[in-house]
């Protein structure tokens, strides 16, 4: 029997509304806490994008009630551009780090990571509850900007100094706006930590008997692989966002140059470099990136043995490749800054690491589709989102080839093409991984079905819509359309409006077919069919315990492994599949790697 | 179902490419002489990612096509190879790729980055600031004069901070918010920013330099084909960002000098 | 043909027994694979969660302080308006203060073991060393407090050179990290003195303190090179 002294706090059984779903320790009501926000802040971060686009593709369209969301933004409901630009900014700062970061890797990491590797819970559940309200008051700031003096920062989400550093002088949003984004950041990056921490010590302590790291299924390799990532990395941006709020507050010059000249007055900062908040930035940044695919891989490589029922081809080059990445992506951060002014010898040197990470990409999505081979494939709701990250993750990491290579992004950097392909890579295929864990999950999570017809009208519009959407801004990008600009001005950009007006199209029915989403979730949690323990008949250990588990998970027991998780199509057994508990003796032979 | 995905998915990946076949948009004409390896790189990299965009496209489409529906009796296969397989063709096929396209583009990047400019090119200094580009000839006496920040006035129009009161080689220098050049001939552009971060971007020049507050830093480039063209701001810079860009016209020697003199006389 | 991995048990025979006692050093990172009539031979010996966690928070914290010794290093190299100046000397009494208060932290941990079984033990409560430990804690944090007079008596603050900003700036991030530790000594005092502190908790706030410690160190060596 597991060894309980090790818990440092058993189930604890809450007894008020409270204890039980707003502090709550358990988990998997934390896991749902974060699921709901990541929604909550994916349906803010939707709206701001319709918003950019019908201004991008008919800008002197009257948005009708924009000047109820801000007057001084919206005047007579025509977007300026500074509002254009603070609604950029928002959206991108909403969507990288409460949504990208918090569904993969917080919501379906919280639910599921103790239960696949056989705990009760995770070890530190106060710091776990204190992770999920330390980055939902890190939300909270950041939506208080909106309501603020001149609104919020408008910087982008990578906020570069000297415009965010050196103070209102810079911009509308410029002052508040920006200690407000840096705290929020802050805060998130502090939850993250302890979110890490959570998953770290679960991972590597809190393991059932039988359960040896490599039977691990690769949803928690992924999680752990992220956390280690997470830890790095945010504990990197942290301070930075400390440093730039002090430059604002405290009237210190770590980002902010001498002799600049703003509005004809010259700035007291002396001495500070701009190129720092770059490069602490982007050594988070790149990381970051990771941190938002490496979980929807590991749902995707977790989906695809039970949909196509074998086991992927190998688990382990899954597992060597998810940490390739990992590692890789400290040694890339410079291709953000080919042109910045950085030594031009540090160019070439970003780019080779950032050329050979193509080699573990390229390996993950080779295991996918050479599992598929000769498999049999059940074409269920995740089944279908799982297969359509695998083709957008591709197009997304070819265009990546190109930004790779200094000499090309002499040409496409900071022009549609970056738009492109990081929307793919992380707005579409992170997304999609989001898409199919959830309808993988929900089941467990909620004890009722969701409604597959409706999963895959949702699927098939928004496969389509989102080439529709993101395709067309690589054109945009190879014929030089610059991003970030709120309208386009320039003679060259002028025969390209027509394609934003498609766009604006695109995206504004795509985002539309989302509430088919948003309604078959919510519609599923009350009304659904009752879900059965294992409706896909898998293998991990999610699926041996009950539909929803029960507050320690597994019912008093802890289960054993026996085996590796995937054991799909075993010759020899008395079923199609083995269950990672099923005492069953089978056959055993070498993986294949 | 499973045979219409498939099919999506190759329409998709089609479809995709055939603007990029047709060029329907794409770069802007190359007229600098550091710019055929970009483009012979660019067109290189298109070709490989095109070829392992339809091919692994069109791969997931055939496997979902056939695996989908498995005849009664057939038993579940392997990829021949097994995963080993595909990791020696991803180190061999796709290292090799990169490390050959890493190693020319570095060779591309580094004659345009690298390289000093030529004893003779002429100097043009830019100044970046929101929102608006600024030029600075040297004049007949060939020297910059020095800047003085706390000079700077939009007001007056002293964008550069010049002293021509007390400073000797200032008296001659010709700002201008348009920017000109002679063809074929090498200009040394030096860069600073006024106050905070800008970019450099002429599309057809194949040149784009970020400005960076408190780093003097600088390009050189020839032009070879006379037009006017623009120079657009690439850094996010605040609001007037979108707007904020310059004309560069590259002229005859002849259309130049007279150019010149014309905006030496509106100092 | 799909395949299971059923990877034989990996020195599960060889282990000594007592190595498989929670030490704080076991094997929760090995491959352990019961034969299926063979469970007793894979106990749950994984580590205590607080000992992988503190060297979680470990790796987190030396990230953050590696982030700002890079700034540091930058921005003194960087511009030519860095002004060197002599760091307090109360920096060095406070420093020979923390190392005392690890000491005594040690002391009291060896103690606790011995307490914690019994009255029989005769080991009286070690309290007093953790006490101990607390209040040089909280003399440190007074000490930087006063080192922060001095300077700016000097006429040096937050905002008046980087050098000054980062002397602020790391002082400051090492103390609010000392308060938690302090936060967990209180604790661990709490706990001790109605019994009911585990040898994990103890272990782990111990680790954590000498980590403060070290720290502290490398930031004293740091801010004397650079500054």
């Amino acid at each position: 029997m597991h060894d309980t002294a090790h818990v440092q706090v058993g189930p604890h059984v809450p007894k008020t509304f409270i204890g039980k779903y707003i502090f709550s320790l358990d988990h998997k009501v934390i896991g749902r806490q974060y699921y709901d926000l990541a929604l909550v802040a994916v349906l803010v971060g939707m709206f701001l994008s319709w918003l950019m686009r019908i201004h991008l593709g008919f800008p002197s369209f009257a948005i009708p009630g924009l000047h109820l969301l801000s007057q001084n933004g919206a005047p007579g409901n025509v977007m300026t551009p500074e509002y254009y630009l603070q609604l950029m900014t928002m959206h991108g700062t909403i969507m990288v780090f409460f949504v990208l970061t918090t569904a993969p890797f917080a919501a379906f990491g919280n639910f599921f990571l103790p239960i696949q590797v056989g705990a009760e819970d995770m070890p530190f559940p106060h710091f776990n509850m204190m992770s999920f309200w330390v980055t939902f008051t890190g939300f909270l700031f950041l939506v208080a900007s909106f309501f603020v003096g001149d609104g919020p920062t408008l910087g982008g989400w990578t906020q570069y100094a000297p415009l965010s550093a050196a103070g209102s002088v810079t911009g509308p949003g410029q002052g508040l706006g920006v200690v407000l984004w840096a705290t929020s950041i802050a805060f998130f990056c502090i939850g993250q930590l302890l979110g890490s921490l959570n998953f770290i010590t679960t991972t590597l302590d809190m393991r059932t008997k039988g359960m040896s790291l490599w039977r691990m299924p690769l949803t928690v390799w992924a999680w752990f692989i992220t956390s280690v990532m997470g830890l790095t990395a945010f504990a990197v941006l942290m301070p930075a966002c400390i440093l730039l709020i002090l430059d604002h507050v405290a009237g210190t010059s770590f980002f902010v140059a001498s002799n600049l000249v703003i509005n004809d007055q010259l700035q007291p900062h002396s001495g500070g470099s701009t190129l720092l908040w770059q490069h602490l930035f982007w050594f988070f940044g790149h990381p970051e990136v990771y941190i938002a695919i490496v979980p929807a891989m590991g749902i995707v490589s977790h989906i695809l043995p039970t949909a196509i029922r074998r086991p992927l081809l190998s688990h382990r080059v899954l597992v060597y490749s998810m940490s390739a990445l990992a590692a890789l992506s400290y040694m890339v951060y410079g291709h953000h800054m080919f042109v910045s002014g950085m030594n031009p010898i540090s160019s070439i040197a970003f780019s080779f690491p950032t050329l050979i990470i193509t080699i573990p990409a390229t390996i993950v999505v080779l295991v996918w589709l050479g599992s598929l081979y000769g498999s049999r494939i059940r074409l269920t709701t995740p089944c279908l989102f799982a297969i359509g990250m695998i083709s957008t993750f591709i197009t997304g990491g070819v265009s990546g080839f190109f930004l790779a290579q200094p000499s090309l992004d002499i040409m496409l950097h900071a022009t549609y093409f970056v738009v492109g392909h990081f929307h793919f890579v992380m707005a579409v295929s992170a997304l999609f991984g989001i898409f199919a864990g959830t309808y993988f999950w929900f089941p467990k999570m909620y004890g009722r079905m969701m409604n597959e017809t409706l999963g895959k009208i949702h699927f098939w519009l928004t496969f389509v819509g989102v080439y529709c959407i993101f395709m067309p801004f690589h054109y945009l990008g190879l014929a030089a359309n610059v991003r970030r600009y709120q309208a386009f001005v320039d003679d060259y950009t002028q025969p390209l409006l027509p394609v934003h007006k498609f766009i604006t199209v695109a995206a504004l029915c795509t985002g539309a077919v989302q509430f088919i989403f948003l309604y078959n979730l919510i519609h599923s949690r009350f009304w659904g069919k009752p879900a059965p323990d294992n409706p896909w008949e898998g293998t991990s250990l999610e699926w041996s315990t009950a539909t929803p588990p029960p507050l320690d998970n597994f019912g008093g027991t802890l289960p054993v492994v026996y085996h590796d998780p995937y054991q799909y199509g075993i010759e020899g057994s008395t079923g199609d599949y083995v269950m990672q508990t099923s005492p069953e003796k089978i056959q055993t032979q070498h993986d294949e790697a | 179902m499973a045979k219409l995905l498939a099919v999506t998915i190759v329409i998709i990946a089609i479809v995709s490419a055939i603007p990029i076949l047709r060029h329907t948009w794409w770069m802007p004409e190359d007229i600098s002489t550091h710019g055929p390896p970009i483009d012979e790189q660019m067109s290189e990299t298109m070709a490989e990612a095109g070829i392992s965009f339809l091919a692994s496209q069109i791969l997931l489409a055939y496997f979902i096509w056939r695996y989908s529906q498995p005849k009664p009796g057939e038993k579940i296969k392997s990829f021949p190879g097994g995963a080993m397989g595909l990791v020696i063709a991803a180190f061999l096929l796709v290292g090799t790729e990169v490390l050959a396209l890493g190693a020319f583009g570095a060779k591309a990047w580094a004659d345009l980055y690298l390289s000093p400019p030529a004893a003779n090119a002429m100097p043009v200094q830019v100044q970046a600031g929101q929102f608006a580009f600024y030029f600075r000839y040297p004049g007949p006496d060939g020297t910059f004069g020095p800047l003085h920040p706390d000079m700077i006035s939009e007001a007056n129009e002293n964008f550069f901070g010049l002293d021509t009161t007390h400073d000797q080689d200032s008296k001659d220098d010709i700002v201008t918010a348009e920017m000109a050049i002679p063809v074929n001939r090498e200009i040394h552009l030096l860069m600073h920013s006024k106050d905070l971060g800008h970019s450099f971007f002429v599309p057809e020049l194949r040149i784009h330099q970020d400005f960076v507050p408190g780093l003097d830093l600088s390009v050189h480039f020839t032009a070879t084909k006379i037009g006017k063209y623009e120079i657009v701001c690439t850094q996010l810079c605040g609001l007037g960002h979108y707007n904020m860009k310059a004309y560069l016209y590259v002229k005859s020697q002849e259309d130049f000098d007279s150019w010149l003199k014309q905006q030496a006389a509106l100092q | 043909m799909a395949t299971t991995v059923h990877e034989p048990p990996r020195n599960i025979e060889n282990l000594d027994p007592s190595r498989l006692k929670n030490t704080g050093n076991g094997g929760g990172w090995r491959n352990l694979v019961p034969e299926a009539d063979n469970l007793h031979s894979v106990q749950a010996y994984a580590p205590p969660p607080s000992s992988t966690a503190i060297w979680v928070v470990v790796a987190a914290i030396s990230m953050t302080f590696a982030a700002l010794t890079s700034a540091l290093i930058v921005r003194r190299g960087g511009a030519v308006d860095w002004r060197h100046f002599t760091l307090p000397s109360i920096l060095y009494v406070n420093t020979l203060v923390l190392l005392l208060s690890s000491v005594t932290l040690e002391i009291a941990r060896r103690r606790v073991a011995a307490f914690m079984r019994g009255p029989k033990s005769g080991q009286e409560n070690p309290a007093r060393w953790l006490n101990a430990t607390l209040a040089l804690g909280l003399f440190f944090l007074a000490g930087q407090y006063l080192a922060w007079r001095q300077l700016s008596a000097q006429g040096l603050y937050l905002a008046t050179n980087p050098s000054s900003s980062f002397f602020y700036v790391f002082t400051a991030a090492h103390g609010l990290h000392l308060l938690g530790g302090l936060a967990g000594l209180m604790r661990v005092i709490h706990k001790l003195n109605r019994r009911t502190l585990r040898r994990t908790t103890l272990d782990a706030t111990a680790r954590y303190w000498h980590f403060m410690d070290i720290l502290w160190v490398y930031l004293l060596l740091l801010l004397w090179m650079k500054l």
